[in-house]
């Protein structure tokens, strides 16, 4: 090779690692900027540790709105459900796709910086294929896997720091929530609640991997709660976790929502079944439960309370109350008061169509149930909201300017199931209700045929709805709202993603995506120019819902699969 | 500096990429006394790399079913008892089987890849190339959904395909278990069976891997 031929060679070969450098350097998350995160930052899973889905970003507001057009997208080479936000430090992106992927990109130009996978074992099942995001902490990166490992990677090269198996994957545990970071921990926990496992809460050193506590949703009998199991049923009594907690500074209390109790024949476990369906408060450092509260004892309807509450200051009979906030699955809005060392009801009162309670203890919180809605073996037995509940997993939103706290409901829609025995066998379906009784259990009335989905806008202050937008079928699409006077979400199956004025409800805006659109919006701000980021990809319950509802309407929606990162700014 | 950070990173003990270290795959015992103390917590189980990977074949437990297996009803208890033709039940829910070597009296169990399920229709209902590897009008699909993973186990008559709960695929038996619904990107793998003296046995390997054909 001639000299000058070399010279070229060696540039060109060097060429793209004088790109690489041209990123930035890499800003180590500590945990002040956790407490404050930067405006122009997403640093967590719902911005901040108050789970508001909140930007305070307002370049993008509702006068200019119609100007916002897609920056640039990218395609995840993967199936299914895709549900994580876009997580943005200081100009890199990182998103999570199904199938245990994490994708490193220029937040501003959409370039691929590292792409990490998990192998994946050959015999897991994976009911739920989907991933909700990663947490951020110093200068890792961390991620649960369906294959029930917490991952740690270094942020720059996306190579393995260190990785822990949190629970056993052939048992039917498996994660997909993002990790919450609190003062050098990482908080996961485990989904598995069709499969008989029994849920927890643990918290990992951040630098090591090394277990520092667990804390179980589900009590042995010697434990506080444990008597209301019988005898033999709470090794596999659910409680599953899969939706990352909230966190109080001021108090150290974590706020972690578990889910329905396995398998899901309240016949076969009689009691209340703590803690499952409750919200509990656990002390950060050591995973004591401070506090907690059942929304519904002895479930029957599949009705996982797993959305953590929000934290946020509201105003009653002229009383300011430090807030805990949750849209339930049961179809109840759940006003909670926290203190340093316990929780103390204060409202509830129902946001869609429920016929399961017949009354709600005004002291307690507690439900009554009208007994024809009560779930037993054998009996085929109605009930409104439907299994999928008045809001499922998507969370829902504060903004501290309007006020508002936004819900994404699905209102109108009853279920039917019979419950059926049921028998453990270590990491297979443990349910009680046929799979073909699933398939069908939508009951349409005469609303739902008039629309479903919804978002809704609460004032929490005077217990009123503001406004509401109707969507005329399922509404699967996690919220955001912004600085800019705005609330976003995807979640219909006409694959458009969604731009509301936060204060009135009007849609402003909307963008056909490639896929149905289930992911957590999230918004950053690079150079001074804002970004909105989204994943299109539909999956997981929401495509499930769609196959019910073909099963019983007289038209059937296709939604395309297939993910991407969709990133939009202002048309100069 | 970007090589700078790349020392630190190397540097750091705990570090060894790809691979678990002993201590950060254990859940030490330590964790239990110093939490025990609080409510709720409790002792979680000693969790090790190799408890979770499973690899295929590596002794007759987990290998995949063999030309002369017999096959047995994976939901009895006891001592293996081989299934005959006779106790497949005709154009109902498959039975769950997994594969049987007599030789060394072992049953294939250390993998759910080696879940079978056999169905039974009247022969004169299969298509020819079914039929070739029926035995008596029974035949044999992998358990395992070609999608993520999940456990095929619902037989639909009315479609004659067998149904996957997680996502709904439907694979249609008479037509070389291929996709007629849902996400599943492949058919689902089958097997020969033929019988002797009444008895099934398998009589081809899969004609694919079983398992899960993950995108990306
Ligand atoms: S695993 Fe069977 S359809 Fe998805």
């Amino acid at each position: 090779m001639k000299r000058h031929h070399l010279y070229r060679f060696l540039l060109a070969a060097v060429l793209p690692l004088a790109a690489v450098a041209a990123e930035p350097s890499y800003t180590p998350v500590t945990n002040a900027r956790l407490l404050n995160p930067e405006p122009q930052n997403w640093l967590m899973y719902r911005a901040n540790y108050s789970g508001w889905g909140y930007s305070p970003l307002k370049q993008i507001n509702e006068h200019n709105i119609g100007k916002l057009k897609l920056a640039w997208s990218y395609s995840t080479g993967m199936m299914e459900g895709h549900q994580a936000p876009p997580i943005v430090n200081n100009g890199y992106m990182f998103v999570t796709t199904p199938n245990n992927q994490v994708i490193a990109l220029a937040a501003k130009t959409g370039r691929e910086l590292w792409r990490y996978k998990k192998t994946i074992p050959d015999e897991l099942q994976q009911l739920h294929p989907t991933n909700r995001g990663v947490a951020l902490y110093g200068d890792k990166v961390y991620i649960g896997t369906t294959d029930a490992f917490l991952v740690a990677l270094d942020a720059k090269t996306g190579k393995e720091s260190w990785k822990t198996p949190i629970a056993d994957w052939k048992a039917g545990y498996y994660t997909t929530l993002a990790p919450l970071a609190i003062n050098g921990k990482i908080l996961v926990g485990c989904s598995g609640g069709e499969y008989g496992i029994r849920g927890f809460v643990a918290a990992f050193d951040a630098e090591t991997g090394k277990e520092i506590w667990r804390t179980y949703t589900i009590p042995a009998p010697d434990q506080p709660g444990g008597d209301t199991w019988p005898a033999g049923t709470y090794e596999h009594g659910g409680g599953s976790v899969w939706i990352t907690g909230t966190y109080d500074p001021q108090t150290n209390l974590t706020f972690w929502g578990t889910g329905n109790p396995g398998p899901w024949t309240p016949d076969t476990r009689k009691g209340d079944n703590l803690y499952a369906n409750s919200m509990l408060a656990l002390n950060a450092d050591t995973g004591a439960l401070e506090g907690f509260h059942q929304y519904h004892w002895n479930d029957g309807w599949d009705w996982d309370e797993v959305s953590a509450p929000l934290l946020i200051d509201v105003e009653r009979d002229g009383k300011k109350i430090k807030s805990l906030v949750h849209a339930g699955r049961n179809g109840y809005l759940w006003l909670l008061e926290r203190t340093s060392s316990t929780v103390n009801f204060v409202d509830a009162w129902p946001f869609v169509k429920q016929n399961v309670f017949s009354s709600v203890d005004k002291k307690t919180g507690r439900p009554s149930y009208d007994p024809d809605h009560i779930m037993h073996i054998g009996k085929a037995v109605g009930f409104c909201p439907s299994l999928w509940g008045g809001k499922d997993w998507p969370p829902e939103a504060y903004n501290p300017i309007t006020g508002l706290f936004y819900v994404p409901a699905n209102n109108n829609l009853c279920a039917e199931l019979t419950n059926i025995e049921s028998k453990y066998t270590k990491g297979e379906l443990y349910l009680g209700v046929s799979l073909e009784n699933i398939l069908t259990n939508v009951r349409m009335t005469v609303e739902s045929r008039d629309h479903i989905g919804e978002v809704q806008a609460w004032d929490l202050n005077g217990r009123k709805k503001v406004w509401t937008h109707n969507y005329p079928e399922m509404n699967w699409g996690p919220l955001m709202t912004t600085g800019g006077n705005l609330v976003f979400g995807g979640g219909t199956n006409d694959r458009l993603f969604h731009a509301f004025d936060a204060s009135t409800g009007k849609l402003l805006w909307q963008y056909p995506a490639s896929s149905g659109v289930e992911g957590v919006p999230s918004s950053f701000a690079v150079d001074g120019e804002q970004y909105i980021a989204v994943q299109a990809g539909w999956g997981v319950d929401a495509q499930r819902m769609q196959g019910a509802f073909d099963a019983v309407l007289d038209h059937k929606t296709i939604v395309p699969q297939g993910g991407s990162i969709l990133v939009f700014k202002l048309d100069k | 500096m970007a090589q700078k950070e790349k020392d630190i990173v190397v540097a750091r003990p705990s570090e060894s990429a790809g691979a678990c270290t002993a201590h950060s795959c254990d859940i030490s015992r330590r964790t239990f006394v110093r939490a025990a103390g609080s409510v709720l917590i409790g002792s979680s189980s000693l969790l090790r790399l190799s408890d979770l990977h499973a690899d295929e074949g590596t002794n007759a437990h987990d290998q995949r079913p063999t030309i002369g297996d017999r096959l047995v009803n994976a939901a009895t208890e006891g001592a293996p008892t081989p299934l005959k033709v006779s106790d497949i039940p005709e154009n109902s829910n498959p039975i769950i089987a997994l594969p049987y070597d007599t030789a060394s009296n072992t049953v294939r169990d250390g993998s759910r890849l080696n879940k079978l399920l056999l169905l039974r229709l009247p022969v004169e209902s299969l298509d020819a190339e079914t039929r070739a590897r029926a035995a008596d009008g029974v035949f044999a699909y992998s358990a395992t959904c070609t999608h993520q993973g999940c456990e095929v186990s619902q037989w639909l008559p009315a479609d004659q395909a067998l149904m996957c709960f997680c996502h709904f695929s439907k694979f249609d038996v008479r037509a070389a278990g291929s996709v007629t619904a849902g996400p599943a990107p492949s058919n689902l793998p089958y097997l020969s069976l033929r019988s002797e003296g009444g008895e099934l046995v398998i009589a081809s390997a899969f004609n694919t891997k079983p398992g899960a054909k993950r995108s990306g």
